[in-house]
């Protein structure tokens, strides 16, 4: 109670109020999408359609539910965030002039707030689709009716996968037909520009059988306050065929980033995902392998390099649903400040999954006595003959280690940059592509030369 | 010029270790400390590169005339300390020519980096001289290692680095002979008259290998006896004990 100088009664007649409700709804909660009614297909807007109805429907996950455990859907702030608009064309220039990534690339794509501003093409095999996903409602609309979002969403953020598909209208969409390999990477950016813009990228992958093909998504914000980013990826690996993912997220300090992705590999598909997750102050990341064919495998990697107060939230689930399938997870952060990392992770493998490999492992390196580090490690395994294992470990850098380096002449700083450096070296050792590599370990170091 | 040792006390909590140790190495001269386990050999390598489980309660430590007590871990090797450790750490995910260019680089003036063909020309040079594997380059340093492929990294540490002062810390441990004489080939080949060696070790096989200009006997923290490389001979032969009743009838 505050105190006041004006006489009041000893009882007051006038009731005290309860704590305040919660804040009228706004921003993203209440902005209806805009959809493009006259290109579209009738399925993909009554899908849209609906999803809107089930976000408003959906409750905000609360903090005592398990897929939210040691983290908090609020800290999405939906109600301060509103649908980015069209980017100045300055600011298009200035997002085009930064968009510098891999030096050899398949194709290149740009968007500035869910706008493709740049698409180069020219080299990619013949018969490959890869188009705008506003495109690709026009002339794929088969694909993505078969494809998109097909998957529902079981690690937390049903309500934000809703208002994904309420608003989506650009990323990309990569049809690879069969045998058709393309070997240098297809690169795309995402820019967020201005004050607590939304964007909601997609990316679909759909290998044709004994396909290759290599995408790399990279999130950033050019200015402005806040930004939000809810991106998800449908990866689809057909027989045989091969995906190699990277999700590159680089927002803002006080940005708020969402990646969900759903992976499915037929019969001995290879689906390599990658998350690396360096900026936001707020970062999740949902990724679901569904093995639904004998002998498939999915990679799933990730390394994080929280510092100051970031979060880092990453759920997974490998799901063995055909024998002799293989998953192995790979997730490392190295943590500074006052930064928090939550993992959790299920393994479950059904009773007709017999000879499956599951693996899963988390490692956290703290660089500050103040940092967090919580691991949740599960599974559920119902068939016989299976190998499985699942570790998480968390602890500073060993006196010893330092000690060695330093004993060689390297300062104290250095010492450690090496070490965080080697701490990360095998998540980004077995993603392999070494193109898409020397960028990242590029980031990852200047991230570095910001932590320490 | 000299790394000059004098009168120096050190401690882990609760326990003394070194008890007023004297002992002056001039460039050009391989010392040898002998004595029996828990005299405090290896709290000397340790406490010289500046281990901070140890605390120095007195004495100097002067490297050319500078007193390196002060001095951080790095700024000791950087000023030309070297210790090959008697258990090399392993680094998982550094690689050998990554950890040898950093600590080159930590030798250059900021902003400077190292000819990266001058470098490799170099280290295939020392390799090849410690029969190491080219592989070694790009493997994790010391992970996976075997003891003598530990031990070989140390000493082309010792090598690439180039100190003024090298401490070896019981190198011949856990080595058979054939990596015994690949090891002591290495610090032979590094021996010349403006460096000075250290070389603690239990067992005098190694001073056949690497012969000492001078041996000394460590008891309980201090140098108790000194002497030529015979020494080391009469000490396989009849251990520690006459040198502690020397010392008792000393008293």
């Amino acid at each position: 109670m505050s105190a006041t100088l004006a006489p009041t009664p000893k009882h007051s007649p006038v009731p005290v109020s309860e704590a305040p409700d919660s804040p009228a709804p706004s921003g993203l909660e209440i902005i209806a999408p805009v959809r493009d009614e006259t290109s579209a297909p009738g399925w993909f807007l009554a899908r849209s359609e609906a999803a809107w109805n089930e976000f408003q429907k959906l409750p905000t996950p609360s903090v005592k539910d398990e897929s939210w455990r040691y983290s908090n859907a609020k800290n999405i702030e939906l109600a301060a965030h509103t649908p980015a608009a069209a980017a100045t064309e300055e600011q298009t220039q200035k997002a085009l002039a930064a968009s510098e990534g891999l030096k050899e690339r398949t194709a290149r794509f740009v968007f500035v707030n869910d706008v493709l501003v740049e698409s180069q093409t020219d080299a990619l095999p013949e018969g490959v689709i890869c188009v705008n996903f506003a495109e690709a409602l026009k002339s794929q609309g088969d694909v993505l009716k078969e494809h998109f979002m097909k998957r529902e969403m079981t690690l937390g953020s049903a309500k934000f996968a809703a208002l994904h598909l309420a608003h989506v209208k650009a990323g990309i969409v990569i049809l690879v037909p069969k045998n058709v390999e393309i070997e240098k990477p297809i690169e795309v950016f995402h820019w967020v520009v201005g004050d607590h813009a939304a964007i909601f990228p997609h990316t679909l992958i759909v290998s044709g059988d004994n396909a290759t093909v290599s995408v790399v998504d990279h999130y950033r914000s050019l200015d402005g306050e806040g930004g939000l980013s809810i991106a998800i990826a449908d990866l689809v690996g057909g027989t045989g065929s091969r995906i190699t993912y990277a999700a590159c997220q680089e927002l803002a300090d006080d940005a708020q980033a969402l990646h969900l992705s759903s992976i499915v590999a037929r019969r001995d598909a290879n689906v390599k995902s990658f998350q690396v997750q360096l900026g936001a102050e707020f970062s999740r990341s949902e990724t679901v392998s569904d093995l639904v064919g004998q002998g498939a495998r999915s990679d799933m990697l990730s390394v994080s390099m929280p510092i100051g107060d970031q979060v880092v939230d990453q759920r997974t689930l490998q799901n063995h649903m055909a024998p002799h399938a293989t998953s192995d997870l790979l997730y490392k952060n190295a943590l500074y400040g006052k930064s928090r990392s939550i993992f959790s992770g299920l393994i479950t493998v059904d009773e007709s999954a017999h000879y499956t490999d599951a693996y899963q492992t988390c490692r956290n390196l703290l660089n500050s006595d103040e940092a967090e580090a919580t691991s949740l490690p599960g599974l559920e395994i119902n068939a016989d003959q299976v190998k499985c294992s699942h570790g998480a470990t968390s602890g500073p850098i060993s006196d010893e280690e330092l000690f060695y380096l330093k004993a060689r002449g390297i300062s104290d700083i250095d010492s450690r940059k090496l070490i965080v450096e080697g701490f990360l070296a095998d998540v980004l050792k077995r993603f392999g592509n070494s193109e898409v590599l020397d960028t990242l370990v590029a980031r990852i170091d200047e991230k570095l030369e910001r932590a320490v | 010029m000299s790394l000059e040792i004098k009168a120096l006390h050190a401690q882990i909590p609760g326990r003394e270790i070194l008890k007023g140790l004297n002992l002056t190495i001039n460039p050009g001269e391989v010392h040898a400390i002998m004595g029996p386990n828990g005299s405090g050999k290896s709290t000397l390598s340790k406490v010289l590169c500046g281990h901070e489980d140890y605390e120095v309660t007195s004495g100097e430590v002067l490297l050319d005339g500078e007193n390196i007590l002060d001095m951080a871990v790095d700024a000791r090797s950087r000023a030309g300390l070297f210790l090959a450790f008697q258990y090399p750490h392993e680094i998982p995910g550094v690689s050998n020519a990554n950890f040898l260019r950093a600590a080159l680089k930590a030798r250059l003036p900021k902003g400077e980096d190292i000819d990266a063909i001058k470098f490799y020309k170099q280290l295939y040079t020392r390799m090849d001289q410690l029969e190491m594997d080219r592989s070694f380059t790009s493997r994790s340093v010391n992970e996976g290692f075997s003891g003598g492929e530990k031990k070989r990294n140390e000493i082309l540490q010792l090598m690439m680095l180039e100190p003024k002062y090298a401490i070896l810390d019981e190198t011949d441990s856990g080595l058979d002979i054939d990596a015994l004489k690949v090891v002591s080939r290495g610090v032979n080949a590094m021996r010349s008259e403006d460096r000075g060696f250290l070389v603690i070790t239990h067992y005098q096989r190694l001073l056949n290998y690497i012969q000492p200009d001078i041996v000394h006997v460590m008891i309980d923290g201090q140098i108790v006896h000194t002497g030529g490389k015979e020494l080391a001979l009469k000490l396989e032969e009849k251990g520690y004990d006459w040198v502690k009743e020397e010392l008792l009838a000393a008293a």
